[in-house]
């Protein structure tokens, strides 16, 4: 039987986010019980893009540069809908930016980073390639570890 | 021709810089020969700022320093500064750029040459962050070379020791690729050199890397050691016995190439047998006063 989750009247939908990696998305939206307005997370839908997949609809939240880069590290190829008046105005797939700025906590304990106020800095290998080298500590990482 | 502002890693520097830098080098060596009386620093002051202890990279960058007519400014050791009162590494790199022209760091943490490089107006030269870089090392390495080899495209330079660790070898091993010598990797199992330190250098470069697991340096033109470090390993009947598989000893050495340069950034402790120190191969200690040369060099051409 079809999952029917009621549409959403000004937010986002994220879709396309690979199966399990939903509630992630909700903590990188910082996204807890003390959240107010309406959530739906849906777990292991099935996707003919991606087999599995998670949803996730946020009542009242617009998302940020820094937000949309976030979700990129952990769902590469998720799709955001911008609704407005339960309609969707907008539609895009999120990409792995050139750059991260100020995105993550560098994973290198040693970096100077975690010791100092220090804005990150995290820039892409090659176009290829889903590594990030921190412009610090210069040592490269996999998006999805940036998040951990 | 213009070098870059700051040195903090080799990564920065193009095949030109590094150019730039040997060929200064050799005049610099020239200068020191003649006693020749050098200004380029006159009336600027150098501060060093070891954080961590140092023997090497801070007196000769203090003597090179000095050569160039800089007074130096400098703590001996961190115990006797504000660090042990809790001050900041940002707030003593400020307070630092207001007394002085140009900052030498070395310091535990991946990353703190660069954001010293950040804070102070002044230029840094990066002496060492933690286990990431050290490029003023590699750039007097890679003038040893040249200067022993008369070159250093297409030399057999192998690379024996932890070279899992060695910030040394990793800087090093970036030059070399640059340079288009081919490697040979030699570690103890566990210490090898991480997969993306070669693949980088082979997708950048093209170099030509190969790791061996047995001490064979038949084909070496140079053989560039580093410490095997007992503390890395937690069985220290395995460290113990790891280090006598990779000493260099005179046995080791049989059948080598009769102008092999053997290489090490010092300090040593037992992974080289005395008997070695004598032979005509061993090149470490020339090595290490090449320091002097370079980092005049280095230091003259930055913008000071």
């Amino acid at each position: 039987m079809p999952l029917v989750v009621e549409k959403i009247e000004n937010g986002t939908v994220i879709d396309h986010i690979p199966a399990g990696l939903g509630l992630k998305v909700l903590e990188i939206l910082k996204i807890d019980r003390t959240y107010g307005a309406r959530v739906a997370l849906m777990m292991n839908v099935p996707s003919k893009k991606i087999g599995k997949k998670d949803i996730v609809k946020v009542e009242g939240k617009q998302l940020d540069e820094k937000a949309v880069n976030r979700i990129a590290l952990v769902a590469p190829n998720a799709t955001l809908n911008i609704i407005r008046k339960a309609n969707v105005v907008e539609k895009k797939v999120v990409q792995l930016p050139k750059e991260l700025l100020g995105v993550s906590k560098c994973p290198n304990p040693q970096c100077i980073t975690n010791l100092e106020p220090i804005e990150t800095i995290f820039r892409m290998e090659n176009s290829k390639s889903s590594k990030y080298r921190c412009g610090f500590c210069e040592m490269a990482f996999e998006a999805n570890e940036l998040l951990l | 021709m213009e070098f870059v502002k700051d040195l903090i890693s080799i990564r920065d520097l193009e095949k030109k810089h590094i150019d730039l830098i040997l060929k200064k080098s050799s005049e610099m060596e020239q200068a020191l020969k003649e006693k020749k009386k050098l200004s380029s620093l006159g009336g600027k002051v150098v501060a060093t700022l070891f954080f961590e202890p140092s023997t090497r990279t801070r007196l000769s960058f203090q003597s090179a320093a000095m050569r160039l007519g800089a007074k130096v400014l400098s703590f001996e050791n961190v115990g006797v500064s504000s660090i042990v009162k809790g001050e900041t590494f940002s707030d003593t790199i400020r307070m630092v750029d207001g007394y002085s022209d140009l900052i030498v760091v070395r310091h535990a943490n991946e990353g703190s040459a660069r954001y010293a490089a950040q804070l102070a107006d002044h230029p840094v030269i990066n002496g060492g962050d933690g286990g990431n870089q050290h490029p003023t090392q590699t750039l007097l390495d890679m003038y040893t070379i040249k200067r022993a080899k008369k070159k250093i495209e297409g030399l057999n330079v192998t690379l024996l020791g932890d070279l899992k660790h060695a910030r040394t070898m990793r800087s090093l091993m970036h030059g070399l690729g640059m340079y288009g010598a081919n490697v040979t990797l030699i570690a103890p199992k566990g210490l090898e050199m991480s997969r993306e330190v070669i693949n980088e250098v082979k997708d950048r470069f093209g170099a030509k890397v190969e790791e061996k697991s047995k001490m064979d340096f038949s084909g070496a033109d140079v053989l560039y050691l580093c410490r095997i470090q007992k503390e890395r390993f937690s069985d220290q009947y395995e460290a113990e016995k790891v280090q006598k598989e990779f000493r260099i000893t005179a046995d080791a050495i049989k059948g080598v190439k009769d102008d092999l340069i053997i290489m090490h950034p010092l300090p040593k402790v037992d992974e080289v047998a005395p008997e070695v120190d004598q032979s005509k191969y061993a090149y470490y200690y020339e090595q290490a006063r090449m320091g002097i040369p370079v980092r005049m060099a280095i230091m003259d051409s930055m913008v000071v």
